[in-house]
């Protein structure tokens, strides 16, 4: 059993039991209202009735029941739906666990409904990226997978390798008949095709990754320019701790913001000066690890104070530690109420984005630049995004042994030693969507050759 | 009647290795074959070997088996198929006298010792309890044997077809074997048929080669045993010719009549040995189809025509021929046929061979559906070995996927079963470059020689030649070659030039390099290389571990990771069925096949990676 909603209290809350001895645990503490006991009822049907503890009433509840196989664990299974205050869910489950259930581990229902088959594995793991997911976005990319459009790209990218693959073993094992064998420009213009579909494969990890786990924003920025007054701007909530004591943020803050669809996970840090409070200092180093790993790095100076030349000299140091920061890197001209516009116009050249934090205005532009900062057109066009880590491995391996059937085929190494390659690449690729096997080969050499002697 | 430890039933290339095998690691063994005068008959090509074959053989050789030398001493031509590629697919290949190869096995077999020969047919098994306990022949004599080796080959019901004729019989102008299928099914085995065909025979004199093209054998022959037989002086030719839109026009006119076509075949032919009216009918946009016209023997006018596999009326086969180039006055002697015959699905069996209905009983070769003479063969020496032991009640002996194409064999047989005459192809191991032809002594030989089949002289040229083979590379590592000594030969080859002193050992990877060339160009490279051995097998072998070097590294990485899988060991009693989270499909092909590791249970089709994760899981791991 487990709690099938989210921790807290909402209106209802959804407890779902599954295992072999679910009916006659639940009917222990179930009474019905209606004639039909629960032994009776037909899987994909709802009985209303009472949580019973004793004689007392502990709630009225819903009771979905599903028949095994016809479950999301493929086991026989219930799901209570009851009152959602947390008080109640607790004794429902106390009262299940006194009648021999025990809580899921995590995880436990999708590895069920795994081992009972109905789901494979990339579908079991994109399930729990669609419950994980935050953002409109990452629901798209984790329904694509679930609905298995990666699995169908690689298919056909793995149908035609082992077309290539056919034709080399034929060379190898027919050598002695009278067959036609395709020739090595066209094998190499193949393999080249395959390397680039896999490249962008691997090229939309990132974007996966960054639509499932959240952009990763950092903001930077020399001590009081007003990092924590923006974060709050953005969040529209009170949550670092500002002050007017410069080096107030100690440690880094989190926190995470939608726009259109896409989550945003900002890291307010302390800023960045020399100083020689020890823990400043670790708070400072802590800020160019941030700024290392964020996707985007949104650099904030206080526009009344600094000067262009000044800002330039920042950005040279940062981009001493970080060669590919103008990629990602948004400047911010804050505390633009108390700067006159003859001085702002001189921030022009770094393409800042003008704003008041205190006073809240220009906080959209920054959501425009931010938004604007991430190619989304993958997304739109329904590419395929690939977010998995065990996914972007076997791609990675594949490719491996691609370039090296490439460089094979440059070197007019025999085909015997190339097809090791082949292999090796249609087994990384088989890790994803299924393994190859000599058979599948031969078959695929005998449907299309006229081959024996 | 006498009593025996292991009894052979049929003298076919299985049954012959078998017997050889059973009788030498000292078994009292007993060969049954319906006719005497038909020991180790080649009853389709006169060939030996081939892409794959040619590997089997020398693994046979290896571990101790006579059909490496039976064919170097009836061989007529030898040809290195392959040699191109890479070291991984250099295929020996012999076209065999077929009356010498017969009478050479026949010599083989009366010098073994603990052999004895009986000619009568075996219509039953003795079965007693759950163990097989001999044999009963048509003539009414018991032989009692406490291991029993069935390599019936195609005579178990056998059925000719010519055109709409049928006739009973195991092979042309021979009486089938019948109550060993009956038997067997009665027991609980599961019986199906299958089909093969076989060409006409012709009279080589009526033959116009001058208008075909020969295909003579190597330059430089070598030979299958890894002993002292010796490799050809003179050798006789292939011719190769084609079949035109005439010939294809001409087959189709008895299409009607075929027992392809008609229906009259039930069993299913290999795919990849189709009668020619298969290849007109399934390819026909092509418009010729290739012929080679193989001599019988040194001395025989008979000659034999590879391709031209055909069930077809006699009448029609003869009128097609007519239209081939260089046949145009062609006679036969025996017209083509195609034959049907009961094998057993070979996933009645363990890993062994032994059937896991009836302890001692073991099948060998076309009985188990698989076609050819070296996939039959070693099946033969295999089955012989392990009734050996199972008769002296000693361990079982098998060999894995990476250790040999045999083990790849025997492992496809008993886990995935076969639809059609399964074929040996390089492609259905996994690690084809770590199972070479060069390297089948270093691989078996040891154990052929634990086993007691290899004799002490085989193991001791096995070290010998790694000794050597590490002695050379040494000298090669040591040897440091000035530019002037070196560039001749690299631009020889049209291979970039060195600027510095280099080592020997490094010019070997490029492409075209070759140490017997190295040797012929350069003094220091011969000497250094003389002062070690003069072998050439031991050179090449030198060759090929040093070119080849990254390749091997990289195949017997993956090889141990798949190992892996293979000492997870599954109980051969294990309950499948108490498993409710395997697929019914897995639930049902794992009770049938019970395979013994997780390794193995992977390959079983219906099988899929989720239920390996189930059993995987199950097992803790």
């Amino acid at each position: 059993m487990a709690p099938a909603t989210a921790a807290g209290a909402g209106a209802i809350a959804v407890i779902r039991i599954s295992g072999k001895h679910t009916f006659s645990v639940v009917e222990k503490v179930f009474s019905p209202v209606g004639r039909t006991k629960m032994a009776d009822a037909k899987g994909h049907t709802i009985l209303f009735g009472r949580i019973m503890d004793g004689n007392e009433i502990v709630d009225e509840v819903l009771v979905s029941v599903f028949r095994s196989p016809r479950s999301f664990t493929g086991e026989d299974c219930v799901e209570v739906s009851c009152h959602g205050s947390t008080f109640i869910q607790k004794r429902i489950l106390q009262l299940l666990g006194s009648h021999g259930c025990r809580m899921a581990r995590p995880g436990e229902f999708a590895m069920r409904a795994f081992l009972n088959g109905k789901m494979d594995l990339s579908q079991a793991e994109a399930i729990g990226d669609l419950i994980a997911s935050t953002s409109a976005a990452a629901h798209k990319v984790a329904m694509h997978q679930m609905r298995g459009g990666f699995g169908r790209d690689l298919s056909a990218l793995r149908e035609e390798l082992m077309n290539f693959a056919a034709l080399m073993e034929l060379e190898l094992d027919f050598a002695e008949e009278d067959v036609e064998f395709v020739d090595r420009t066209q094998m190499k213009a193949l393999v080249s095709r395959i390397l680039t579909a896999i490249e962008q494969l691997i090229g939309s990890f990132e974007l996966g990754n960054v639509i499932k786990e959240g952009v990763q924003v950092a903001i930077i920025g020399e001590p009081n320019a007003g990092k924590s007054t923006l974060l709050n701007a953005l969040l529209n909530e009170e949550r670092a701790i500002v002050s007017e004591i410069p080096g107030t943020t100690r440690d880094t803050v989190e926190d995470e913001l939608v726009i259109e669809g896409v989550r945003y996970r900002f890291a307010d840090t302390a800023g960045i000066r020399q100083t020689a409070d020890t823990i400043e200092r670790l708070g400072i180093e802590r800020t160019y690890k941030k700024t290392e790993q964020a996707d985007i790095v949104l650099f904030l100076f206080d526009a009344s104070t600094y000067t262009p030349q000044q800002v330039k000299m920042e950005l040279n140091a940062l981009r001493q530690r970080m060669p590919d920061l103008d990629n990602r890197l948004i400047a911010v001209a804050n505390k633009t109420d108390r700067t006159d516009v003859a001085a702002l116009a001189e921030f022009t050249p770094f393409n800042a984005v003008i704003i008041s934090a205190k006073e809240k205005t220009g906080i959209d532009a920054i959501k425009i630049r931010l938004r604007e900062q991430l190619d989304l057109s993958a997304l739109q066009e329904d590419q395929t995004i690939v977010t998995n880590t065990r996914h972007i491995q076997a791609l990675k391996g594949a490719q491996n042994a691609l370039q090296e059937v490439m460089v094979g085929l440059e070197d007019l190494i025999p085909g015997d030693l190339v097809a090791i390659d082949i292999r090796r690449a249609l087994y990384h690729l088989g890790e994803i969507t299924g393994a190859v096997s000599p058979d599948d080969l031969l078959g695929h050499i005998f449907s299309k050759f006229c081959i024996g002697k | 009647m006498e009593h025996y430890d292991v009894i052979v039933v049929g003298a076919g290339h299985a049954g012959c290795e078998a017997a050889a095998a059973a009788a030498n690691l000292g078994s009292r063994t007993l060969l049954v074959t319906m006719n005497m005068a038909t020991i180790g008959q080649m009853s389709c090509n006169p060939a030996m070997g081939g892409i794959a074959k040619g590997q089997i053989v020398r693994e046979i050789d290896a571990l101790g088996g006579y059909s490496g030398i039976v064919s170097d001493r009836s061989m007529i031509q030898f040809r290195m198929l392959n040699l191109s590629k890479g070291p991984a697919m250099w295929s020996p290949r012999t076209q065999n006298d077929r009356y010498r190869f017969s009478y050479e096995w026949r010599l083989m077999l009366e010098k073994t010792e603990n052999l004895d020969f009986w000619q009568d047919m075996v219509s039953s098994l003795i079965i007693e309890g759950e163990r097989v306990a001999g044999v009963r022949t048509s003539m009414g004599v018991d032989f009692r044997a406490r291991s029993v080796v069935l390599t019936n080959g195609t005579f178990l019901n056998g059925l000719i077809h010519i055109g709409e004729k049928q006739i009973g019989g195991g092979r042309s102008g021979e009486k089938s074997a019948t109550g060993i299928t009956e038997q067997l099914v009665s027991l609980g085995f599961d019986a199906g048929r299958m089909k093969t065909g076989t060409p006409p025979r012709l009279d080589g004199r009526s033959i116009d080669y001058s208008v075909m093209v020969e295909q003579p054998g190597d330059e430089h022959p070598g030979k299958f045993s890894f002993t002292d037989t010796q490799p050809l002086k003179h050798q006789r030719s292939c011719h190769i010719t084609y079949t035109n839109s005439e010939v294809h026009d001409m087959l189709r006119t008895g299409f009607d009549r075929s027992p392809m076509f008609n229906g009259r075949i039930r069993g299913l032919g290999p795919r990849y040995c189709p009668s020619i009216e298969d290849k007109i009918e399934r390819f026909a946009d092509k418009d010729r189809h290739q012929i080679f016209v193989e001599p019988e023997g040194w001395d025989t006018i008979e000659v034999y025509l590879n391709g031209f596999s055909t069930s077809l009326p006699e009448e029609v086969q003869y009128a097609a021929l007519r239209k081939i180039p260089g046949l145009e006055k062609a006679k036969i002697f025996r017209p083509g046929y195609a034959i049907e015959y009961d094998y057993f699905p070979p996933t009645q069996l363990t890993h062994t061979l032994e059937t896991k209905l009836v302890k001692g009983l073991y099948f060998a070769g076309q009985i188990n559906g698989t076609t050819g003479y070296e996939e039959a063969t070693c099946q033969g020496l295999m089955a012989g070995i392990n009734a050996h032991r199972c008769a002296q009640e000693e361990s079982p002996f098998t060999l894995k996927r990476s250790e040999a194409y045999i083990g790849v064999l025997i492992d496809d047989l008993i886990t995935k079963g076969t639809e059609e005459p399964y074929r040996m192809f390089t492609s259905r191991a996994e690690h084809r470059i770590l199972l070479r032809q060069d390297n089948a002594d270093a691989r078996l030989t040891p154990m052929g020689h634990a086993l007691g089949l290899a004799s002490d002289e085989r193991l001791r040229k096995v070290e010998e030649k790694h000794t050597n083979v590490s002695g050379v590379r040494k000298q090669l590592e040591k040897l440091s070659l000035l530019p002037a000594t070196i560039n001749p030969y690299l631009e020889s080859l049209g291979s970039t030039p060195v600027k510095q002193r280099l080592r020997a050992v490094a010019i070997i990877p490029r492409p075209d390099v070759h140490l017997a060339d190295m040797m012929g160009r350069m003094a220091e490279v011969r000497d250094a290389i003389l002062s070690v051995t003069a072998d050439p097998e031991t050179i090449q072998q030198v060759e090929i571990l040093i070119k080849y070097e990254g390749y091997i590294h990289k195949e017997a990485e993956a090889a141990n990771k798949i190992l892996r899988f293979e000492d997870f060991k599954l109980k051969p009693d294990f309950n499948y069925h108490a498993l409710e989270s395997l697929s019914a499909e897995a639930r049902q092909k794992l009770s049938h096949i019970r395979p013994d590791s997780i390794g193995q249970a992977s390959r079983i089709s219906g099988v899929s990676p989720s239920d390996i994760s189930v059993l995987l899981v199950h097992l803790g791991k």
